[in-house]
């Protein structure tokens, strides 16, 4: 079963004459527990397909189904709750309140959600002992290295135990060596908690290491791999 | 995100830049201590004056005079000026009243009539009495006023009480300033001793009067600074100038004290003054005389109070700015939570809180600096410079007006933050992530 899917989507900024078609024609099958990497350069419409995935944008034509339902009938509030309850979000510049404390900047979704502090710290704890930085409970987010950083960012896409995580180039701003422990960390929730990922980079190796690759191109889905 | 969550993150965020949010504070700060002084002052006078006024008459008392009587000053309230009408008397043959000069007088006939209207319990006709002096066994002499203590009037006293219209003998109540010039040690001393009042009738011969001190009245700022008599002593003092008085005056008053029930309503009074007026009688209570007072006290409030609104205002454009600031510094932020699945309104119910809480922090410190400030300087005007004025406190704040101060800013900085708080509910998450 697809956990999330799109049918002839198709994303145009502006209007008339200054239109540009960002998206078209896009088809795509995300299944459970599958992970899929979104290839493209800078303008190929492979952030604009993200965004419309991650239901933070709405298509000019066609749909995006998350488990079967069409997300265009979907109210803004249902929307929000969707996106709170079951999706994960990792970004390449990390997000993290720099003042706040780790702990804080971790259970931000809980909040959101209106969960009691006793259970948010809880569950804070449990995955920051996931990406290993439970000693790290109490620092400052700004106190930490690029690496934890980006722990810290997948420990907040986990709290909710989501269905599915984004993650945009998120290995992006880190060495070579930082970006392996974060790959891996991500690959490991992908198979031992079934965790659906949809990685978006221009990073070949990173892509290879997903089930399927998509690469676009002005718009278009121009090849599939699968590896 | 629960109310407590956002009002705890509205907190930290205040914490993060901590000058700015400081100063935008202060700006509240002396917008509210501001209006809480000035309404302070303003409330201290009125509170003051309102006991004062007692010293004009008790409230169900209703002064009555001849209506259109020249003494209404034809330019403030007639577009014409009276005219002449042989049915009323003038008292051009000799008037011993306060107003002097030409004025309509009342006779029995009219006390009569006004008896006759509801709610009006005695008439007493209005007995102007001039004496000539006030003195103690062997003290000096010294000039005074005297005025009949008409009805249950409530006189603000220092010690002793106030004169009984019942009593057989001769009461009199003087004001302090009169205690000690006539040789009594101190007020407490004064009471119970008999004074002597001398005053001269219309045939030129002078006598001498004594009553008893029943009590000291406050010094007053409006109203009379004289002595008040009960009606015996009245009596004896009019009947004692009006000796030699052609036989047409007599009889004749420029004014009748009309008292009402007591515990009237005020719509009660008012309904006997219009039937008052339709009868051709002026009738005034002492609220109304003073009301003159109060209507400057107001205007001078409400402009001292827009130089404390100016100052809000100023404040309030610090408000919106720094929560402008706060939105466009916490774009990636805002755009974050609404990634996370936080909702537009709960988005502006977050800067909304700022702002009211800025506006909370201010006007609580503003109004708690004014009050203190108040205290301090209540303890040195007592001291100083409004030593004379007994029972006077320059700031007066009663709680509800510090509270409509507090509760108002607090609506003021809502209103200033929702331009902000709109900004940023209608972030675009997808603009606010956007790497730059």
């Amino acid at each position: 079963m697809a956990v999330i899917a799109t049918e002839k989507l198709k994303k145009v900024y502006g209007k008339k004459d200054a239109a540009v078609t960002a998206l078209d024609n896009i088809n795509l099958h995300v299944a459970a527990g599958e992970s899929i990497a979104i290839i493209g350069k800078s303008g190929s419409g492979k952030s604009t397909l993200m965004h419309l995935l991650a239901l933070l944008d709405k298509p000019t034509a066609g749909s995006v189904l998350i488990n079967n339902q069409n997300a265009s009938k979907l109210s803004p509030k249902q929307l929000d709750s969707l996106r709170n309850k079951s999706y994960g979000f990792v970004f390449q510049q990390f997000f993290l309140n720099a003042n706040d404390s780790v702990l804080n900047n971790v259970i931000l979704p809980l909040k959101i959600a209106k969960i009691g502090r006793k259970e948010r710290n809880r569950r804070g704890l449990e995955v920051l002992k996931e990406v290993e930085l439970e000693d790290k409970i109490k620092s400052k987010a700004n106190d930490l290295s690029g690496g934890q950083k980006q722990r810290v960012c997948i420990a907040r896409a986990l709290i909710n135990n989501p269905e599915i995580i984004f993650a945009d180039e998120p290995t992006g701003n880190l060495d070579s060596a930082t970006g392996q422990k974060i790959e891996d960390l991500l690959f490991k929730l992908n198979k031992e908690q079934g965790i659906s990922l949809i990685i978006v980079t221009h990073d070949h190796d990173l892509a290879s290491r997903c089930n399927r690759s998509i690469i676009i191109k002005d718009g278009h889905i121009v090849e599939e791999r699968t590896s | 995100m629960k109310f407590s969550d956002i009002l705890l993150t509205a907190l930290a965020n205040m914490r993060r830049n901590k000058a700015r949010t400081i100063l935008t504070i202060i700006a509240i700060f002396i917008g509210a201590a501001t209006l809480t002084l000035t309404n302070g002052i303003g409330d201290g006078i009125k509170a003051y004056l309102n006991r004062q006024v007692g010293n004009l008459g008790s409230t169900n008392t209703l002064q009555v005079t001849v209506a259109n009587s020249p003494t209404v000053s034809p330019a403030s309230s007639n577009t014409t000026p009276p005219k002449y009408d042989p049915n009323h008397k003038s008292s051009a043959i000799q008037d011993r009243g306060p107003n002097g000069g030409s004025q309509y007088l009342l006779s029995q006939n009219d006390i009569n009539k006004i008896k006759n209207v509801p709610n009006v319990v005695t008439v007493l006709p209005g007995r102007s009495i001039s004496p000539d002096y006030i003195t103690n066994f062997g003290s000096d002499k010294y000039q005074i006023s005297v005025g009949e203590a008409y009805g249950s009037i409530n006189l603000d006293m220092k010690t002793g009480m106030v004169v009984n219209n019942n009593a057989a003998n001769n009461e009199i109540t003087i004001p302090e300033l009169y205690v000690s010039p006539l040789g009594f040690s101190s007020d407490a001393d004064a009471l119970n001793k008999t004074v002597i009042i001398a005053i001269t009738s219309a045939s030129g011969l002078q006598s001498q009067h004594t009553a008893k001190i029943v009590g000291v009245q406050n010094k007053s700022l409006i109203g009379s600074s004289g002595a008040f008599v009960n009606t015996a002593f009245a009596d004896v003092l009019y009947n004692a100038q009006s000796i030699g008085l052609p036989s047409q005056a007599k009889g004749q008053y420029s004014f009748v004290v009309a008292q009402l029930t007591p515990g009237i309503s005020d719509a009660d009074i008012a309904t006997a003054k219009s039937n008052l007026k339709a009868l051709g009688y002026d009738a005034t209570t002492v609220k109304d005389r003073v009301n003159t007072v109060f209507t400057v006290i107001d205007a001078i409030i409400i402009i001292f109070d827009m130089f404390g609104a100016i100052t809000l205002l100023a404040a309030t454009f610090g408000i919106v700015n720094t929560l402008l600031m706060s939105v466009q510094e916490r774009t990636k932020e805002i755009g974050l939570m609404k990634a996370l699945g936080m909702g537009p309104r709960r988005i502006f119910t977050l800067f909304s809180c700022e702002a009211v809480l800025i506006g909370f922090f201010g006007s609580v410190l503003g109004v708690g600096f004014a009050k203190l400030l108040g205290v301090v300087v209540n303890n040195i005007a007592a001291k100083g410079f409004l030593k004379n004025f007994e029972g006077l406190q320059l700031l007066a704040f009663p709680f509800r007006t510090l509270l409509v101060i507090i509760i108002g800013i607090m609506l003021i900085a809502f209103l200033a933050g929702t331009l902000p708080a709109y900004r940023a509910s209608r972030k675009d998450p997808i603009e606010a992530l956007r790497y730059e």
